[in-house]
């Protein structure tokens, strides 16, 4: 697992730096004699410090004090510089229109728009879902592209490779005793109080996909409450039972599916609509379930992907794979 | 509207969903799909090149039923799309020649994230360069950030990791001020695309609205793009990302994810804030004055260097230089001279960086000058190959590099005397340092090793890293000597890129 490696390295970076001591010490014997520490010693020492050079005694300066300097103009530059762009940033916002006004510039015919407008041309009665879904709906492909890729890194840093995990080998065997081992023994209020939240959390996750054209929420949020639910599942359960719904290849079947399905009515969207097409989506009947047009099978997809993405996120931390 | 302006629409999805697909397919197979993603893709740019220099003018691509500012747009001109076309043709070619180092350094099992990884870059650089709305260049900034980490840390090894940890610290850090940058922005103007940005700020400065705001607004993108692109006193983090990661990376990471921001800085610059107001803020003359400092003196860190991929990591650097120079120059002739390095480095760099992954190979994986020592002869043609990067970076005519030096040095004959007599002394000193580190690198390579190390060993070419070579030969000399039609698109394309 590389994040064994990550730590111990960025520690072995950190204490070998550049201040290589051995370059400046004296040679043994010597230092022997040197560091009984007799006034006559002392003033050998002195006199034997003022007779280098100044470059060497500058040298054999910096290899003992300078890490303690450098440590010490560190935190005092650091703590300035975030002073003073404290400062900066609380003057720029005493000279910002103040927020909520009706001169402020953000109230334009932008916003106008959106709120005035959304029922007819996007088919929403919620306006936030019309704009982010419809109206910018490539930045939030790129959004959700954006948690996509963060997944996959995850992935690259922490997934054990395939062999290991096939021998149930899912732990780092120098350290035995972390929780994971305990799994399937997991606590009894946890497993009944989950039997209880886990379909509550599925339903009410699926509840806000699905009314995210008519109500406050959507893909994103809907989605973050079914991820919530899956964790919770492995949690009371274990993993060995969540696999068996819920695996390697249903997540990438499922996030595969989903984001390419996000991605293809995108494309189809903006190709009819800056061709100046008609794109033949039924806008449906603003406030009900099916409302919105493309903006309901693009809340399903955001919201399973984003599910996928935070179980993956769990699993990846507890055992490395999914 | 015609077929054609489509393709850059399709370009950053199809980038996009090829990302996706990648990620469930054994690698093998991810490989094969992403390098016919972008040569399609490079096919696809090139056309919409065609396009724009026939029709002689920008488009706008409206993304969607409604058109800015109510939806997302994109402009497509000639500069726009000589880039894109560049972009994905050196992202091939890099993936292409280190394709060997890729499945060696990767973990089993993950190289497919590695073409995940390409293509999630691939279309973040295409939306970078086509996009007119800065929130969505921040949204692409973003995957250009997660997955160029990502790319140094898919070798695995424990120096890429802490290399990745500064990295992406430090790139963060970018994108924090940029964002900052972006909601103030909106704040004062309450709007998101660049023309509209651009009208407000210009009524804003003449009625001397909101002066205090703007300058950090300014100083917040400025140092944040500068910051991910590794202007000089921000480049800490380069060395050891570009130094440590896998050839492919090194490649894609200096010669194209640089630039990427460094594109989104000259369209700040032109089309939100206006060069005018720039002017007025002084900023360019910080550009320029960092832009000299980091030519210079990242040459002299790369002199020290006795690791070849460092000191080409530092030997970015001192280009990067190059570019902030010529936008610092502060006129047409400079930001012709600025794009015209990003191509030229965009073409050189990557070839280079190829290269060491060669002599690597040759020389049992290590790239310290010592163990190089005749690595030109065991393999000839990365030996050429490096002769000729090498050369282009000395600034020899004939090769890409020699177009920049020209082009700077023109826009320096335009400038101020001060700034004049500054440019030329760092394009002179810079110059001499170059070749300084790069002459007696290419004796070394050609000299026989003493101790008779690595006697019997010879390169076993593989058919993609003498594909991408060759090509990247082909291209060096057709860039320097076709320089005069380069010159031109870029310049026409700034002249629509203007407001």
């Amino acid at each position: 697992m590389k994040s064994n490696g990550l730590l111990a390295a960025l520690v072995r970076f950190a204490e070998s730096g550049n201040f290589r001591e051995e370059n400046f010490t004296l040679p043994p014997a010597e230092k022997a004699r040197l560091d009984t520490d007799t006034p006559e010693n002392r003033w050998l020492a002195s006199a034997q410090h003022s007779e280098k050079p100044v470059s060497v005694r500058f040298a054999a300066w910096f290899s003992k004090k300078g890490m303690e300097v450098f440590d010490t103009l560190y935190r005092i530059i650091s703590v300035f510089i975030c002073c003073t762009l404290i400062g900066v940033l609380l003057s720029v916002v005493a000279f910002l229109p103040p927020f909520g006004s009706a001169g402020n510039p953000t109230v334009n015919e932008v916003v106008e728009r959106y709120v005035s407008r959304a029922i007819d041309e996007t088919g929403t009665t919620n306006a936030v879902a019309g704009m982010i879904s419809a109206y910018r709906g490539f930045d939030t492909l790129g959004e959700a592209h954006v948690l996509f890729v963060a997944a996959c890194s995850v992935i690259v840093l922490l997934r054990v490779d395939a062999d290991a995990r096939k021998k149930g080998r899912f732990i780092d065997l120098e350290h035995p005793g972390e929780d994971m081992d305990y799994e399937p023994n997991s606590d009894l209020v946890l497993r009944k109080a989950a039997k209880l939240l886990v379909p509550l959390a599925f339903i009410f996750g699926l509840y806000v996909i699905l009314n995210g054209t008519s109500s406050p929420g959507g893909g994103f949020s809907g989605g973050a409450l079914m991820g919530s639910g899956l964790i919770l599942t492995s949690v009371a359960f274990g993993f060995r039972r969540t696999e068996r719904f819920f695996g390697d290849e249903m997540y990438h079947l499922v996030k595969t599916a989903c984001l390419t399905a996000y991605a293809l009515l995108m494309a189809y969207f903006i190709y009819m609509g800056a061709n100046g097409f008609d794109d033949h989506v039924w806008l449906g009947i603003p406030g009900t379930i099916l409302s919105g047009g493309l903006i309901l099978p693009i809340n399903i997809a955001v919201g399973f992907e984003v599910a996928c993405t935070m179980y993956c996120f769990y699993a990846l931390f507890r055992k490395g794979g999914l | 509207m015609a077929l054609v302006q489509n393709f850059p629409f399709l370009t950053i999805v199809f980038s996009l969903t090829c990302g996706v697909f990648c990620a469930v397919l054994s690698g093998q197979g991810a490989k094969r799909l992403c390098l016919g993603w972008l040569s399609l893709a490079t096919v696809m740019s090139a056309a919409v090149l065609a396009f724009t220099l026939k029709a002689d003018g920008s488009f706008i691509y409206r993304m969607g039923k409604w058109g800015a500012p109510w939806g997302n747009e994109i402009r497509v001109g000639v500069l726009e799309a000589l880039m894109a076309t560049v972009f994905s043709g050196v992202m091939l070619l890099s993936l292409l020649g280190g394709m060997g180092h890729i499945f060696a350094d990767c973990e089993p099992g993950k190289a497919n994230l590695y073409f995940t990884m390409c293509s999630l870059l691939m279309s973040s650089l295409f939306a970078l360069i086509y996009t007119n709305d800065l929130f969505t260049a921040y949204v692409f900034v973003e995957i250009n950030t997660i997955a160029s980490c990502a790319l140094v840390m898919l070798r695995d090894s424990e120096r890429t990791l802490v290399a990745t940890t500064r990295y992406l610290i430090m790139s963060l850090l970018g994108s924090g001020l940029f964002l900052l940058g972006i909601v103030t922005l909106y704040g004062i103007t309450g709007e998101l695309l660049m023309e509209s940005i651009a009208a407000k700020v210009q009524a804003n400065f003449a009625a001397g609205e909101y002066s205090l705001p703007l300058t950090v607004i300014i100083g917040f993108f400025s140092v944040g793009l500068a910051v991910k692109s590794a202007l000089f006193p921000f480049h800490s983090w380069l060395p050891d990302a570009h130094g440590s990661a896998t050839p492919s990376s090194s490649a894609i990471l200096s010669g194209l994810v640089l630039k990427g921001y460094i594109i989104v800085l000259i369209k700040i610059f032109y089309r939100v804030i206006g060069l005018r107001i720039i002017m007025v803020e002084q900023v360019s003359q910080f550009l320029f004055l960092f832009g000299v400092l980091a030519m210079i003196l990242g040459s002299v860190s790369a002199l020290r260097e006795r690791d070849l991929k460092r000191m080409l990591a530092y030997s970015s650097i001192a280009q990067v230089g190059y570019i902030y120079v010529g936008i610092g120059l502060h006129s047409e002739l400079g930001m012709v001279a600025a794009c015209v390095q990003i191509l030229a480095h965009a073409l050189t760099k990557p070839m280079l960086f190829i290269c060491a992954g060669g002599f690597m190979d040759v020389s049992g994986g290590h790239k310290n000058f010592a163990a190089i020592t005749g690595a030109g002869l065991r393999d000839p043609l990365g030996g050429a190959a490096f002769s000729v990067g090498a050369l282009s970076m000395m600034g020899i005519p004939f090769f890409a590099g020699f177009v920049t030096k020209l082009e700077l040095t023109r826009g320096a004959l335009d400038s101020g005397p001060v700034t004049m007599a500054v440019a030329f002394a760092a394009i002179a000193v810079s110059t001499l340092l170059n070749a300084l580190y790069y002459i007696p690198i290419l004796f070394n390579l050609y000299t026989r090793p003493r101790d008779g190390a690595y006697a019997g060993v010879h390169a076993r070419y593989r058919w993609d890293y003498v594909l991408a070579l060759a090509a990247f030969i082909v291209l060096n000399f057709g860039f320097g000597l076709g320089s005069e039609a380069v010159v031109g698109a870029v310049r026409r394309g700034l002249a629509m890129f203007g407001m």
